[in-house]
């Protein structure tokens, strides 16, 4: 009887448990912590191509973060092209016109002449070619 | 006589070669430094300067706006369904 209801115990937070990942993997994920820190503190930013870059001095943390989200972003951009038959430069741009529009201040982001820019309130410099 | 000297003396009509005193060692030797001096010319020909100015990144120059107009509504998507990588 013991260990039945053991058992019943075992089952239910096994049930729990992935309801809960369940849930994180549907929910829309936040930003990992060590982003959104370089995010707001200018260490990072979004370059017109789509990826990310670092501003400043590379450090080795932050080029493993970068590395990371970019990874993750071309895995992305290379599913999503393929389904909009298009290819990954292409959507990789088109992801970096709006990426660097919903920058929001004092984030940095990369003007149409590759100069790093802190965003303002004023809308992005961005590419001629960026959809409105 | 004046005028022979106005100019270099012109070759014999009859290459050494056909001579056969142009062997190939000598063909060589005559031609080594030529060869080793080229690329010393060379690379003193080519300024290469630090820019003054940023370097301008045309990127995917190729890409019309069209193609991204198409993509834009895709592209917002994926941006929204990726929030912890953007």
């Amino acid at each position: 009887m013991k260990q039945i209801s053991m058992r019943k115990a075992w089952l239910v937070a096994a049930a729990g448990a992935m309801a809960i990942t369940g849930l994180a993997g549907t929910a829309y994920a936040q930003r990992d912590p060590a982003y959104a820190e370089a995010r707001a503190s200018g260490k990072v930013g979004e370059k017109m191509d789509g990826y990310l870059g670092i501003v400043g001095t590379p450090t080795p943390e932050l080029q493993r973060l970068v590395n990371d989200i970019n990874i993750k972003r071309k895995a992305v951009y290379s599913e999503k092209a393929r389904q909009a038959g298009a290819t990954i430069e292409e959507y990789a741009l088109t992801a970096g016109c709006i990426a660097i529009s919903k920058t929001v201040p004092p984030e940095m982001y990369q003007g149409p002449r590759g100069e790093w820019l802190e965003r303002t309130n004023a809308p992005p410099q961005r590419d001629s070619r960026c959809p409105a | 006589m004046n005028a022979a000297r106005l100019t270099t003396s012109a070759r014999a009509a009859i290459t050494r070669f056909m001579h056969g005193e142009n062997s190939g060692v000598r063909r060589a030797k005559r031609i080594l430094p030529l060869m080793l001096s080229g690329p010393v010319v060379l690379a003193g020909c080519i300024q290469v300067d630090a820019p003054s100015e940023p370097i301008v990144i045309e990127l995917n120059i190729n890409i019309q706006s069209e193609v991204l107009v198409r993509l834009a509504e895709d592209a917002e998507g994926t941006i929204e369904e990726n929030a912890d990588i953007f």
